[in-house]
């Protein structure tokens, strides 16, 4: 880990009206290191993750990120070309419902390809030799690149999405509860794929989940929210195993079912 | 193209060129503002029109507004002078605007048209109306006019080769034949629906002025003369025109765009120029194709 944080957040606050999404965030994020922000529905992660990825336009605060040429810029100063450009190109994000980050009307290819093509590649053959690598790297066999992913199971899509947005080597990735809407035994094998993918990649990935397992297993830090605020955070194996807010504890000893 | 109106023009019941001089004004600013971003498509307040969408209101709006009782008007659709939408637009033309109109493509000065670009290379002070249906290029893939607008402001344009990759991955080649996409002046992407890609090259640096009105979806663009018009593609599967095997069969041209026409009960057909002025005028002038004697015998 270098000695510069990634994104530096700064008092994030993002009210809807008189209604608090979150309030007063900050926190920095290393390079290859893996955030898990938790909380029960409604805490605010979300909202929260979505003004740090500048989906959404917090009420007050600022987001600093470390560009690739190691300038650091304030994302919500950004032109919104530039941002645009970060966002698929430097980033990823990864939707709960696959149906949202995906083009559900063209193949798997060319979702994978999209990227690319956006950022001015105009070779087909060698467009859809990356998209065959990156199916294979998410367990999509080969033969379906020409499917639509209309045709494919909730955890195909899944890893199609993720494939999608790492397909131009993104330095940092957002997912909102990646495993949300999938069976059991489909989540374990997805999670074992992201974790494998970030370790490779050396991806910093911030994962907004309720599954304090998902959080177990692919964080190395975490953030507990609760009413917008983040009432605890720390490394993920000291939050989980000694949790200090009474209402961590609450949550770890799964008193609270989130 | 004079914009004078002659106040005598003894048509009580419409103004010159139908639409009223505000509306023609409003029209010739959006027109304006299209040729100086060219591609760009020009919201347009469009009006009705006495006669459906799809018969190419948006073209009529835009001959309406720049027409001048000096004008020569050409009106074609799928190459030909004489079909149903054509003479009906011609007729109007005449009725409203009492304008001299014309089958030759060299003498017009306003040729409107659905579909083709006449073979004959156009001259600098002809203008060149194309009817347009749907204008966004981008709308197949995304639906939403918010995005698809902040796309064209980013110049944000990797779907448009999102749409030909799918076009190779399920046909093994890029198929679109018609309402090619182009890029022009090296900035927007724009579709010249709904021509055949065989006409895109025209396009390119013409010396006459090209208008697009779409009339249901409220829009204008242009082309100016001289303009840069590159048409959208891969390294590996380069844009290429439709070629024909045989030359038409009426007046032996090549490397014009070809209709196929069927002439009898038992499979008999022939291809022959799609553009009925170029044909005629060919054989005017004393060429003749393999199938000429014996279509004349036929009628
Ligand atoms: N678009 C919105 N308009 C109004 N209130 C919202 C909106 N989105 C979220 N909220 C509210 O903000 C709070 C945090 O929601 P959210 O960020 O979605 O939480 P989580 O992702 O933890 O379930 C909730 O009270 C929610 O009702
Ligand atoms: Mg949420
Ligand atoms: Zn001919």
């Amino acid at each position: 880990m270098s000695d510069t944080p990634l994104l530096k957040v700064k008092s994030v606050s993002k009210f809807y009206g008189q209604r608090i999404g979150c309030k007063e965030v900050s926190f920095d994020l290393w390079p290859g290191e893996v955030l898990a922000i938790v909380g029960e529905s409604g805490s605010g992660k979300t909202t929260l993750l979505n003004c740090i990825s500048t989906r959404l336009l917090p009420t007050t605060g600022s987001v600093e990120y470390t560009m690739r040429d190691g300038s650091i810029r304030d994302l919500y100063h950004m032109g919104e070309a530039e941002r645009r450009f970060l966002m698929r190109t430097d980033w990823g994000f990864v939707h709960q419902n696959p149906a949202d980050g995906l083009r559900m009307t063209v193949s798997a290819g060319a979702n994978v390809g999209e990227r690319l093509m956006a950022v001015g590649n105009r070779h087909y053959g060698n467009i859809r030799a990356t998209a065959t690598d990156w199916l294979g790297r998410v367990e999509i066999d080969a033969d379906r690149i020409d499917d639509a992913p209309r045709a494919f199971s909730g955890g195909m899509r899944q890893r199609l999405q993720i494939a999608r947005n790492l397909v131009t080597g993104p330095r940092l990735v957002f997912m909102d509860e990646p495993t949300g809407g999938l069976d059991v035994s489909v989540q374990a094998r997805l999670l074992d794929l992201v974790r494998g993918l970030v370790n490779d990649l050396g991806l910093s990935a911030i994962i907004v989940t309720h599954d304090l397992a998902v959080a177990r297993l692919l964080s190395h830090r975490m953030m507990v929210m609760k009413d917008g605020h983040v009432i605890e955070q720390g490394l993920t194996d000291r939050v989980l195993d000694d949790p200090r807010e009474p209402y961590t504890q609450l949550l770890v000893s799964s008193i609270l079912q989130v | 193209m004079s914009p004078e109106v002659p106040s005598d023009s003894g048509l009580a019941t419409y103004n010159f060129a139908y639409l009223d001089e505000q509306t023609k004004r409003m029209i010739r600013r959006a027109i304006l503002k299209a040729i100086a971003i060219p591609g760009y498509q020009v919201p347009f307040a469009s009006r009705e029109m006495p006669m459906p969408y799809g018969w190419g209101t948006g073209g009529v709006q835009v001959t309406a507004s720049i027409i001048g009782p000096q004008d020569v008007l050409k009106v074609i659709d799928q190459g030909a002078d004489d079909t149903t939408n054509a003479v009906s637009i011609r007729a109007f033309f005449q009725k409203v605007a009492n304008v001299a109109v014309t089958t030759h493509t060299k003498d017009a000065t306003i040729i409107q048209t659905r579909h083709r670009i006449p073979e004959q290379p156009l001259a600098e002070g002809q203008v060149l109306v194309y009817q347009v249906p749907i204008p966004e290029p981008l709308r197949f893939l995304e639906p939403r006019e918010t995005e698809t607008r902040k796309m064209h402001a980013l110049e944000e344009y990797g779907l448009m080769h999102v749409k030909l990759y799918e076009d190779i991955a399920h046909n093994g080649r890029i198929s679109k034949t018609y309402a090619y996409p182009v890029k022009v002046a090296g900035r927007y992407v724009m579709d010249p629906s709904p021509t055949p890609k065989f006409d895109n090259p025209k396009m390119h640096m013409s010396d006459a002025l090209q208008l697009f009105g779409a009339g249901r979806e409220k829009r204008i663009y242009a082309i100016p003369p001289h303009t840069e018009v590159v048409s959208l593609d891969f390294e590996d599967h380069p844009f290429e025109i439709q070629s024909f095997d045989k030359p038409c069969a009426l007046c032996g041209a090549e490397n014009v765009y070809l209709d196929e026409v069927i002439l009898d009960d038992q499979g008999g057909r022939m291809f022959v120029c799609s553009d009925t002025d170029h044909c005629e005028d060919r054989r005017d002038h004393g060429h003749a194709g393999a199938m000429l004697g014996r279509q004349e015998a036929a009628e």
